[in-house]
């Protein structure tokens, strides 16, 4: 282990009291941190110091704090998740800045992810296209031995690395367009890759895409960042496999219309 | 308070079939016109809800998260058991079972488990048709792995995040459902009281998080699928929502609690660093098929690990457990770890550590192939210790992981209030004193997909279809109206100190009298720390902000306030359980060799709690364990 520092940080962070109100960025000192802190730890530490001044602590989402409930969401110095590559911010640790820094700390910023306090935000629109068609239908006890249908393990090791994704939302945060495809082209990978989710390939391709739609994701342009800021690492081949799945499915239904809040 | 188990007779590989046959069912056309609560949305809850939903219920769906597929299920990393025998290795169902019971050093319910064991390798089929994808073999069929306490290999994984793909398999079965209108989700909801009208339960109560309201939900049955309390530690391996509110909050309404004292200390968690840590990352239990675990022969010796000769090592668990080694099950190791450090052989700055070595299998098998099945779990500890484990040993120590206690349910996963049901790691049920890697995934989603939705039915066939209660009625109201009083008596008290502090400084309690080693004197002790700390806490909490908005500092409090209550029956239960066994370990109970000692004669029984009011100790009520399939035997992994 790296022996154990203290910083002294400068934090301006987003505050905004709730979706009606305006927000604006507040400044924060962090004295002392401890390098072997993580990051939200450190941001522990600045809320209990508010909560005694009789100040309101800073809300953010976080759960697991292990990289993998996908609670997390903030972007820290222009970064969703901020700056260490395939690093939740729960999983970030105050040893990736410099003594004097100035960090600023956001929440995810989207049309379809209406800011509810500071740092939190409603992301309950990439349910809704899990719920269009993000799954296989198979209802319980219908299933068939587990061993009757071979996968080749190139293709499940394909599906499990498109599985892999948190549902974190740093794609569209990091996006100029906020766009969902690389959120919606892993789920829609994974399920095209395993033979259980042919019967409803296509089917799923449409519905997702046009909930996607309805959620008023923006569109995709190629820019490539969402894979970049991916904590998991899911990949932009996704979304070339989801463009081939839908051009197919165009050709195979008419689309639907989707109405949007479903639950 | 009479305790019936409800076990069927006949057979106990016939029991499950047989009750099944001789249940009650309901008219799929009746079955909408009934309305099922289900709280909690991880492997019991979300795969509960979809398979109710599927069946023709209306169901309704409670968490707070802001997704059901946040829940904390998703953390689980190694993997789920199942008697499939698909690698012809001599597993069985009856394996199966009696490793469970083994592992749970006799103090679970034989029919329960041997159920558990028979649904099983229905898990992994319906799992598969939903898409999870599990680990192949080149052949394109499943592979499997070893984990503690089982000399075969029947758990099946997806790398290193089983939980979080079985977790999606039923988060999506759940979205389908609500996508159909049949089930109703309420994320970002915390239950806050359970709903009883002349003795049955018939909804609850919730706050919504975001705008604070006071919501009553009724409803023909409620199911309670919420989770462990392991939290109660401060730190524990369990995310930071992790909570007790709902089964406290049913507990103090008349559901027993059994077995409290029954918590699992995890063996390889990354150590403690300092007093800001806010949580403890588990490091997989599959890492112990291929790590071998050991501390320095010498007491302090400092030097790096690669310094350290093989013959000035010990190797203590393939020393003391020759036939399972590393993979002795948890509780033992976690004993293990401690009794090492304990004797000042501990490793890392703060000497509570001992090391998980690779270095043997990276040689024999090369790094490529360890990376293939840990990589996830190299990186997540490298990213937290900023130590690169391929290279140097990795450090870990003993963390609270997941708790064996629960509220008491009888066959049909029915508390002692008629109507709760209690699923998942919320019961007691399946594991007795200590619970096996890998079968926490197992009993959740069995609860929730095969057993559940049938026991439910069998019950919903006996009550009336059609609107529950008026919602004015005066239960609903006095629940609403207690609720509310609770939340302003946290707000009121405008005192010194966060909730954060009073979690912190009971974990501290706890964790030194009520952890790995406990003592009468200790849990006396407690008993006397916990009533004061809590006067304090009650006299100088400080709440931020309003009860009308979101409020994490609100949230937190109500929280502390139940882990109060609840650490002071468990360190009771712990008191009054004058025996070793698994997970509950009293330093005057052990074998000369420093094993755990249990005593049969006194307390081969569960011990569940009567709530009896403020201020009244509750009563210990006993099931007597009976077994009949299994002899009880001393729990031997040397």
């Amino acid at each position: 282990m790296s022996a154990e520092k203290t910083l002294n940080l400068t934090l301006k962070v987003w505050r905004q009291k709730n979706a009606a109100s305006e927000g604006g960025f507040e400044t924060y000192a962090a004295p002392g941190v401890s390098t072997d802190m993580s990051f939200l730890e450190m941001l522990d530490v600045v809320n209990e110091g508010l909560i005694t001044q009789g100040a309101e602590p800073i809300a953010f989402d976080h759960d697991c704090r292990e990289g993998i409930c996908g609670t997390c969401s903030m972007v820290i110095n222009g970064r969703p998740h901020g700056p260490k590559e395939r690093t939740t911010a729960c999983q970030l640790h105050v040893r990736s800045f410099k003594d004097g820094d100035t960090i600023s700390i956001e929440p995810w910023r989207a049309k379809a992810f209406p800011v509810r306090k500071d740092l939190v935000v409603d992301r309950s629109a990439f349910d809704r296209i899990i719920a269009a068609g993000g799954f296989i239908s198979a209802p319980t006890g219908s299933a068939q031995d587990a061993n009757a249908l071979p996968i080749p393990k190139e293709n499940a090791d394909l599906a499990m690395d498109a599985a892999a994704c948190i549902g974190c939302g740093a794609c569209v945060a990091v996006c100029p367009n906020a766009s969902a495809m690389l959120f919606v082209s892993a789920k829609i990978s994974q399920l095209a890759l395993l033979p259980q989710g042919q019967p409803e390939r296509y089917i799923r391709v449409r519905d997702m895409v046009a909930q996607m739609d309805a959620e008023e994701f923006g569109s995709c342009t190629n820019h490539g960042e969402c894979e970049t800021a991916c904590p998991k690492g899911i990949s932009l081949e996704n979304i070339a496999r989801m463009n081939r799945d839908y051009l197919k499915a165009s050709l195979i239904y008419r689309p639907k219309v989707a109405t949007g809040g479903a639950g | 308070m009479e305790l019936k188990s409800n076990i069927p007779d006949g057979p106990l590989e016939k029991k499950w079939e047989k009750y099944r046959n001789d249940m009650k069912l309901v008219n799929p056309a009746n079955k909408r016109k009934y309305k099922i609560i289900v709280v909690g949305s991880g492997l019991a809850g979300a795969s509960a809800a979809a398979s109710m939903a599927e069946l023709g219920y209306e169901v309704e769906c409670f968490c707070y998260q802001d997704s059901p597929r946040r829940a904390h299920s998703i953390a689980a990393q190694g993997g789920i058991n199942a008697a499939k025998n698909y690698h012809n290795d001599g597993d069985s169902v009856f394996r199966l079972f009696y490793d469970t019971v083994k592992g749970g050093d006799f103090r679970a319910r034989e029919a329960n488990v041997h159920r558990l064991a028979e649904v099983s390798v229905n898990i992994i089929d319906q799992c598969v048709a939903q898409g999870v994808p599990f680990a192949r073999e080149y052949g394109g069929l499943l592979d499997n792995r070893s984990f503690g306490g089982a000399q075969v290999s029947r758990t099946f994984y997806a790398r290193g995040q089983t939980g979080q793909q079985l977790l999606l398999g039923a988060y999506q079965a759940l979205e389908r459902q609500i996508g159909l209108g049949k089930v109703k989700m309420h994320t970002r909801h915390e239950m806050q009281e359970l709903i009883l009208v002349d003795g049955v339960a018939k909804g609850i109560v919730t706050r919504d998080m975001l705008t604070g309201e006071i919501e009553s939900h009724l409803a023909h049955a409620v199911c309670l699928a919420t989770g462990g309390y392991a939290p109660v530690f401060f730190l524990s391996t369990n995310a930071m929502g992790c909570n007790t509110t709902a089964i406290w909050r049913a507990y103090k309404k008349g559901a027993a609690f059994a077995n409290p004292c029954y918590t699992q200390i995890h063996p390889t968690c990354i150590p403690v660093t300092g007093d800001h840590q806010s949580k403890l990352t588990l490091m997989s239990e599959s890492l112990r098929n291929d790590g071998r675990v050991w501390v320095p022969k010498k007491p302090g010796d400092k030097r790096a690990p690669k310094d350290i000769p093989e013959d000035e090592r010990d190797y203590y668990l393939e020393r003391k457990y020759p036939s399972y080694g590393n993979l002795a099950p948890r509780d033992i190791a976690s004993r293990a770890a401690k009794e090492a450090c304990d004797n000042g052989l501990g490793v890392g700055e703060t000497g509570r550590g001992v090391y998980l070595d690779f270095a043997d299998s990276i040689k024999r098998l090369g790094q490529p192939a360890i990376e293939e099945k840990y990589g996830n779990l190299f990186e997540m500890y490298e990213r937290i210790t900023d130590e690169n484990p391929y290279k140097v040993p990795m450090r870990i120590y003993p963390a609270a992981h997941y708790t064996m206690g629960g509220l008491w349910v009888d066959y049909n996963l029915m508390s002692t209030i008629p109507g709760l049901f209690v699923m998942g790691e919320a019961n007691f049920s399946d594991h007795g004193a200590n619970r096996l890697g890998a079968s926490a995934l197992m009993q959740g989603l069995a609860d929730g997909y095969f057993v559940a939705p049938y026991t439910v039915g069998n019950y919903l066939a006996g009550v009336k279809s059609g609107p529950v209660v008026a919602a004015d009625h005066a239960a609903v109201k006095a629940a609403e109206t207690a609720v509310k009083e609770r939340i302003d008596k946290l707000m009121a008290i405008k005192g010194k100190k966060t909730p954060t502090h009073f979690h912190r400084e009971l974990g501290k309690i706890m964790w030194e009298h009520c952890g790995m080693a406990r003592t009468e004197a200790g849990l006396k002790k407690a008993l006397e720390l916990i009533p004061k700390l809590r006067e304090e806490f009650w006299s100088d909490l400080l709440v931020s902000g309003t009860g009308d908005e979101l409020n994490q500092s609100l949230e937190r409090a109500g929280r502390v306030a139940d882990f109060f209550e609840l650490g002071e029956l468990m360190c009771l239960d712990a008191l009054e359980r004058r025996e070793s066994c698994g997970g509950h370990f009293r330093e005057e109970s052990q074998t000369p060799d420093g094993e755990a000692q249990r005593d049969d004669a006194n307390f081969c029984h569960v011990a569940a709690w009567e709530y009896k009011g403020e201020g009244q100790v509750p009563e210990r009520h006993v099931e007597p364990l009976a077994f009949e399939s299994v002899h009880l035997a001393t729990r031997s992994y040397k």
